[in-house]
């Protein structure tokens, strides 16, 4: 008998509210949370918006030694992991801890913490020999960003497999398809994971900045992220994060338990092209979507809807677009299909898994989120991209997909479950 | 089930470059921790590191990557060139999208990020290289291996401090297990840069002993912290049906055993290292009295030093097996321990000999371990155990046995 790896917990910190209610009425409604960023003075830099997270850590019940030991990656996993934990109805202490374990996806780990630190102990700069002298007691769990799953593993007591899984904008993809892993393989049988990412600093801003991918439209930036549209000029940074209870379907089934759906196909691929460029044709993202459906036993009939990529960039439409035809044939202008990255930005690694809680949260209420900000769509990419509007659809398998720097192509098939409670 | 052999190894560790000299280096005890030269160690209390010397990147790398990399993906692509050219893999050998790359990564490439980070603060923001998004990011490696060689088949990255080389090959194994034929696995790491070497001083494991010959001492009455290195391994590990593809191919041993868990905050539980253990022997299908040699992850701190013991004694008991730890000669790899650890493994079984621990003078009696000391012990290695862990709680173990 095979395993299969079920959601039965979500927790999500996102632009536009903390926890999953804020998020799934943020969504349906296709409203927009990008904004002019407030983190820090960010006047001298070429693209100067966001999806911000309005996160308060002590209204989110964390401690002063947390507030100070955490970057605020890290803060948001714990958060929406208590979130998680609680949605799931799991007793966690009842569990044998040797059997859960934790994959939590990130692309620039801690990297806002980096910076700061930086910039004390090089003096903004001045001195290439940091000065020892003002190092943090925590700067090491800034280093690497395990120190994050560590975190999430101490709030959920795990004792089993726990890892970080980094493969850029794909991590949040990546670290859930790792986590239905272990819980196909038998190494555990919960699996906390999800991603995170608190990217918003200037050393970021300025990565996307000078290769020209992140938007410029400043002066309107509840409106700059346009994925499928004629006049989208870039990306728009997020953050925030998604933390998922995953668990094997029998494990969940004799509790009773309330499952979201299952993470019954994944796969990824390297394109083998450019760390940075994607070939218009789609390739890689289209055999792992082949691959994702078939380790599903789905056909591309099956696919009631997409949760696109969706970043914002003329190459990144025309690349999925042409991946999704080359996977569905003709059914692929029969699906819908949204991006959430209108409506919350870009949040490097913690993106792919609030697509996965969006989507879910899809399946629950029968409506499919939108594509915000689509005005005119690129008669390049003719697609039904869900403009503007959520729409009504019972959708009963799903398919999620992700693309990033390093060449990284993931796609995920959810699948609703028979007799899934509640 | 489907079986992963290892064919192909590149190394560049503080000790040698590529298998043979390495091999030669570290059957020797050649030790390679020394006073940092990188950078001016002078306004920093640790002063000496394990660093790869004679590598010269522009030798072996066209030109164009040179600006675009960090010297740890440098050594990393250096590293999987060799391992390719000896497992024989030539282009088009194996279809392409059945290779998966999968690196463990802790630092990112960070020299080259100090570096950015003080052309965006010192100078301006149009002063960053266009290079810096993905150059510094922990997915660099897998995504240049990728591009290098034209391999379209799963890419992974994961990330789980010093265990994470160990993952890294347990989660390649998996691919294999999943369809693909080779994948392209381990890790290389290098933080030798002042904005890192902050970082690494605040861990708290740094030994504060500047002498070489004393400063990391596992297992030692002084054991005072670690040294760092850098470097690590590459491997090729693929299916035996695809290493008999191409006649003549070299199977060094295979991976039968892998496992990982985690150490509760609470004082109260045991430590995971024994459990990793022990899931890794079951997962092989073998019993402890078959493991000819343990690799210890041998971190140098007392009481990491001496839960590792106990877990030793505990599957093997007391002097039960020979434990050798030829990481005393590099000081530790980070990402990349765990899977030159592994490939030392692998060697050790390959060539009959197991590698020495170099510097420990006072083994703790406690402890009762065979440590094998000063001279390598050379003699049949059917299997070995390698173990490895990684701050904040990560335990991992492998198994890897000779090819029958």
């Amino acid at each position: 008998m095979s395993r299969r790896a079920v959601i039965t917990g979500v927790g999500v910190v996102a632009p536009g509210g903390i926890g999953t209610k804020a998020y799934w009425k943020l969504l349906s409604e296709g409203r927009t949370a990008t904004r002019n960023i407030t983190h820090f003075d960010a006047s001298p830099y070429r693209s100067r918006m966001a999806g911000e997270a309005d996160f308060d850590p002590v209204r989110e019940g964390l401690t002063p030694q947390e507030i100070r030991r955490l970057d605020r990656a890290a803060q948001f996993a714990v958060v929406a992991g208590r979130e998680a934990m609680s949605d799931s109805g799991i007793e966690f202490d009842q569990l044998d801890p040797g059997r859960i374990g934790v994959s939590l996806g990130t692309a620039v780990g801690c990297t806002t913490s980096l910076e700061r630190e930086f910039i004390v102990g090089s003096d903004r700069g001045k001195y290439w020999e940091v000065d020892q002298s003002y190092a943090v007691p925590h700067l090491y769990d800034y280093f690497t960003p395990s120190s994050m799953a560590t975190e999430l593993a101490w709030t959920v007591g795990a004792e089993g497999p726990v890892s970080v899984v980094s493969t850029g904008c794909t991590s949040g993809l990546d670290s859930v398809g790792y986590a239905a892993e272990l819980i196909m393989e038998g190494s555990a049988d919960v699996v906390v994971t999800g991603g995170t990412e608190a990217p918003l600093s200037p050393i970021t801003v300025v990565c996307f900045d000078v290769i020209r991918a992140s938007s410029t439209r400043n002066d309107d930036p509840t409106t700059a992220c346009r994925p499928f549209d004629k006049t989208r000029d870039g990306l728009v940074l997020g953050e925030g994060c998604a933390i998922i209870v995953l668990e094997e379907l029998e494990h969940a089934r004799a509790r009773g338990a309330h499952i979201y759906g299952e993470v019954a196909g994944f796969a990824s691929r390297c394109n083998a092209y450019h760390m940075t460029g994607l070939h218009p044709e789609g390739i890689e993202m289209s055999d792992a979507i082949n691959i994702a459906l078939k380790q599903a036993r789905a056909d591309a009939t099956d696919v009631g809807y997409i949760n696109a990529h969706g970043s914002g960039t003329k190459q990144n439409d025309l690349h999925e677009t042409a991946a999704f035809k080359r996977s569905l044939g003709a059914h692929a202008y029969k699906t819908p299909v949204s991006g959430f990255k209108s409506m919350i930005g870009h949040s490097l690694g913690a993106i792919g898994s609030l697509e996965i809680v969006g989507s879910l949260l899809a399946f629950e209420q029968d409506l499919i989120p939108p594509t915000a900000n689509l005005h005119e769509q690129d008669p390049e990419c003719d697609l039904d991209y869900t403009p503007l509007v959520a729409r009504e659809k019972k959708v009963d398998t799903l398919l999620t997909v992700g693309s990033g720097f390093g060449g990284f192509q993931s796609a995920m098939v959810l699948k609703k479950v028979e007799g899934a409670g509640r | 089930m489907t079986r992963a052999v290892v064919t192909g190894i590149g190394i560049a560790s503080p000790n040698g470059l590529g298998p043979t000299a390495y091999w030669r280096a570290t059957l020797h005890g050649e030790a390679a921790i020394k006073p940092i030269t990188r950078f001016d160690s002078a306004n920093y209390w640790a002063k000496i590191a394990g660093e790869v010397p004679g590598f010269e990147a522009g030798r072996h790398l066209q030109g164009r990557l040179l600006p675009q990399t960090d010297h740890m993906t440098r050594l990393t692509l250096v590293g999987t060139d060799w391992a390719l050219r000896g497992a024989g893999v030539q282009p088009n050998d194996i279809p392409d999208t059945d290779i998966a790359v999968i690196t463990a990564a802790t630092a990112g490439g960070y020299e080259f990020g100090q570096r950015e980070l003080q052309k965006l603060w010192h100078q301006g923001p149009e002063y960053v290289s266009a290079y810096q998004s993905f150059a510094w990011f922990y997915a660099v490696n897998t995504g240049q291996i990728s591009i290098r060689h034209g391999t379209r088949g799963p890419g992974a990255v994961v990330v789980s401090e010093q265990a994470g080389g160990i993952d890294s090959i347990g989660h390649a194994r998996r691919q294999l297990r999943k369809g693909v034929q080779l994948a392209l696995t381990g890790g290389m790491d290098s933080s030798l840069c002042p904005w890192a070497w902050v970082a690494h001083q605040a861990s708290g494991c740094l030994s504060r002993n500047n002498n070489p010959k004393r400063a990391y001492l596992p297992f030692d009455r002084d054991a005072s912290g670690y040294v760092a290195g850098e470097g690590g391994a590459i491997m090729v590990v693929e299916t035996p049906e695809s290493a008999a593809g191409r006649p003549g191919t070299r199977i060094y041993g295979e991976i039968v055993g892998y496992a990982s868990t985690f150490d509760s905050k609470m004082p109260s539980r045991e430590p995971g290292l024994k459990r990793a253990a022990e899931l890794a022997l079951r997962d092989a299908g073998m019993d402890a009295s078959e493991i000819d040699v343990v690799f210890a992850d041998a971190a140098g701190i007392p009481e990491l030093d001496k839960a590792e013991a106990e877990a030793i004694k505990g599957i093997f008991g007391p002097f039960g097996v020979p434990v050798t730890a030829p990481k005393t000669m590099t000081g530790r790899l980070f990402a990349g321990g765990g899977s030159l650890d592994v490939a030392s493994a692998i060697l050790s079984i390959y060539w009959s000999a197991i590698p020495p621990t170099i510097n420990v003078e006072n083994l703790v009696p406690e402890y009762e371990i065979d440590l094998v000391m000063n001279e390598a012990r050379h003699g049949k290695i059917k299997a070995a155990l390698v173990l490895g862990r990684g701050k904040g709680g990560f335990n991992s173990a492998m198994v890897v046995r000779e090819y029958r």
